[in-house]
């Protein structure tokens, strides 16, 4: 009863577990470089404005795939902030300026949809319109406040858009070109029209606050189009800012794949040639390939390798040596006697007297096995244990009786059992003729 | 456990080969695979291929394999995505990863993702024909590595985090035995011999040991790579 329970929440667990674990492989990408080197690694939701589907710019769409809400809820959110005088118009303003645009397509946004959001806008500005006319703002301040606004939203959708061309064309951006966007009249003449908006906005506003107080109005003439030059070039700003980031990321992708092409001059290439030059000699063909294929291994998925995530320094990384030494004689074993070894190793800890022994003592077992058994292919498992090192070599091949060895072979007795004893480790050595052999090695840690 | 026994004891009598569909951004592979499984036809019988995430999953969905040989590494997520978007829609579909990695976080990736085994790519064709029938039946099929890789995610460092769930998180006595075994490159049937058991007990383990890899928590991973590098 109390098995199935547990095999039932199991199986409810599946899902949270599998969201979980989305979350961790997140975490783990530390560096930029490591999520272009790891492209497969799930993309957590990051937060980006909506390219498709979107009635303004996208914002409400891409919080609401952030946060995993219906997008109408985010909507209707940013409506009745809109209410609060007008808090949701400049957060919507705010995240339109700082969030990037999303680079994938979308599903295309429904009819319904479309007309529930437009409802939704005119919702927000007429509460907002209202509950500033409560709070006795003039009227017509607030109609040329709203103009204002259309006018910079027209500014921005348009150099957005143009933003999104030259992400395509991939061309460095002048001012001219991030405000105009090469988008030719149409977008000339929505750029002049949003200009001359802000423009007859805040004229208006200045002309109707200020009584005639000569240099108080020339003072504020000269702010308010300071301030509309700077927000008319706030785009340009931003996108400067963007594009250091986009170069800087180039960059980093640039050196790596410098990296990884001078690594694989010096290994595969070279070892490429060597190949065709002793095509005849199958032997050292496949030497050579297996040596390449072990090196280009552990440079990719080794420890301290190139796929590795290499977040902390090498230094303070302990010498955790007996796998990586162990991994270095199965190689060199191979290299020698033209065998595949099977290795696999759990667990790692540092060298001292008695593993490096035991190293010594595996070297033997494999050497033998690749010299004796006549199969193409050794196996080699190493667990590192709190109390215990083991280490078993096995092979498929032609076993022998171990009452028949000749006295005069002494790689058994001497280099294995005699070396594992003398630091107070066992041997044992199952194996009968035809049965193959398995050499287990067993060494108890030091206790550290 | 996905398998619907019904229809695989229904099949015991004929001997119809399993429809088998490749997973591989390299073409190249693909061919040398169907090459190889070509001299098993009567047990395999390859129906279709892809050569990426979006082209895997229109195409399981199309011909409706029974196995799917899973690359682990591929462009645009890999063999991880593709089990994620397939899986809720085809449940009956199994899943046999056949990679080249060493790297142990991507392969335990799939293997947590929902594929019944893992294969290196260095297997001949006639253990991978086997391999196939093997997780076709229902059974979980471990090269010596992936036991390796699994021993290291489940292994009891002194470092250690934490665990959620002691019945799930932590591997049986007997399954370590029989991992630890199979990491030693030992066949199922000698493992049996080995332990004293019957070769379907073996076969329990192994499916339990993958069952709990699947729904481990995910403070597995973490600790595997913590001890990895601080033991």
């Amino acid at each position: 009863m109390r098995a199935r329970s547990v095999t039932i929440d199991a199986v409810n667990a599946r899902k949270p577990t599998r969201a979980a674990e989305t979350a961790d492989a997140t975490q783990e990408i530390a560096m930029p470089s490591a999520t272009e080197r790891r492209p497969q690694a799930p993309a957590f939701a990051q937060l980006r404005r909506r390219r498709t589907g979107r009635l303004v710019a996208g914002v409400a769409g891409g919080v609401a795939e952030h946060l995993d809400l219906p997008v109408l809820w985010v909507r209707g959110a940013f409506a009745v902030l809109a209410g609060c005088g007008g808090a949701g118009i400049l957060a919507y303003a705010l995240l339109w300026v700082f969030v990037p645009q999303g680079t994938t397509a979308e599903r295309p946004i429904s009819v319904r949809e479309r007309q529930q959001g437009l409802g939704l806008i005119l919702l927000g500005i007429g509460a907002m319109v209202a509950v500033g006319s409560l709070i006795a703002l003039p009227t017509w301040v607030v109609a040329l406040l709203v103009v204002e606004l259309v006018g910079a939203a027209v500014v921005w959708r348009e150099a957005d858009e143009s933003q999104r061309r030259r992400w395509r064309q991939g061309a460095r951006s002048g001012v001219a070109d991030a405000l105009f966007g090469g988008g030719g009249r149409s977008a000339l003449v929505r750029i002049l029209a949003g200009a001359s908006l802000v423009v007859v906005g805040i004229v208006v506003f200045l002309v109707g606050t200020s009584s005639i107080d000569d240099v108080r109005f020339g003072l504020l003439a000269v702010a308010a189009t300071l301030i509309g030059v700077a927000v008319l070039t706030v785009p340009w700003w931003v996108r400067l800012v963007r594009d250091l980031n986009v170069e800087r990321a180039s960059r980093i992708r640039s050196q790596e794949r410098a990296e990884i092409a001078a690594h694989l001059h010096d290994s595969v290439l070279q070892t490429l040639a060597l190949i065709q030059k002793q095509a005849d000699s199958e032997r050292e063909v496949r030497r050579l390939a297996r040596g390449q294929e072990r090196e280009l291994r552990n440079w990719l998925y080794g420890p301290d390798g190139y796929g590795s995530d290499r977040r902390a320094p090498v230094e303070d990384a302990p010498a955790t040596a007996f796998a990586a030494e162990l991994g270095r004689i199965c190689g060199e074993v191979e290299d020698v006697f033209a065998v595949k070894i099977q290795q696999v190793v759990v667990g790692d800890c540092d060298l001292d007297e008695r593993l490096t022994a035991q190293l010594a003592a595996a070297r033997e077992a494999v050497v033998n096995a690749a010299k004796h058994a006549g199969v193409a292919e050794v196996s080699v498992y190493a667990e590192v244990e709190s109390a215990q090192v083991s280490v078993y070599v096995r092979d498929r091949g032609a076993g022998f009786d171990p009452d028949n060895v000749p006295e005069d072979r002494h790689g058994l007795a001497d280099s294995i059992r005699g070396r594992m004893q003398r630091h107070g480790g066992r041997v044992k050595v199952r194996t009968s003729p035809g049965a193959g052999t398995e050499v287990q090695m067993e060494m108890p840690r030091a206790a550290a | 456990m996905l398998i619907v026994t019904g229809e695989a004891t229904a099949e015991v009598g004929e001997s119809r080969p399993v429809r088998v569909f490749l997973v591989d951004d390299h073409a190249l592979f693909r061919a040398g695979v169907r090459a190889e499984l070509a001299a098993a036809a009567e047990q395999v019988e390859v129906v279709g291929e892809a050569g990426s995430v979006a082209e895997a999953v229109a195409g399981i969905g199309h011909y409706q394999p029974e196995v799917v040989l899973l690359d682990v590494h591929m462009p645009d997520g890999g063999g991880a995505e593709v089990l994620r978007q397939v899986r809720s829609k085809n449940a009956e579909v199994v899943f046999l990863a056949l990679s080249v990695s060493d790297a142990a976080e991507d392969v335990i990736a799939v293997i947590r993702g929902g594929a019944r085994g893992y294969v290196t790519k260095t297997i001949s064709g006639r253990e991978l024909a086997d391999a196939i029938e093997r997780v076709r039946a229902g059974d979980a099929v471990f090269s010596p590595r992936l036991a390796g890789f699994v021993l290291d995610a489940f292994s009891e460092g002194p470092n250690s985090a934490p665990v959620g769930d002691p019945e799930l998180d932590l591997l049986t006595p007997r399954e370590r035995e029989v991992l630890r075994l199979l990491a030693r490159g030992y066949a199922y049937k000698e493992i049996a011999s080995e332990l004293f058991i019957s070769v379907k007990t073996v076969e329990t383990h192994v499916s339990s040991v993958l069952r709990k890899t699947q729904l481990s928590n995910r403070y597995e991973l973490s600790r595997w790579a913590s001890d990895r590098r601080l033991v």
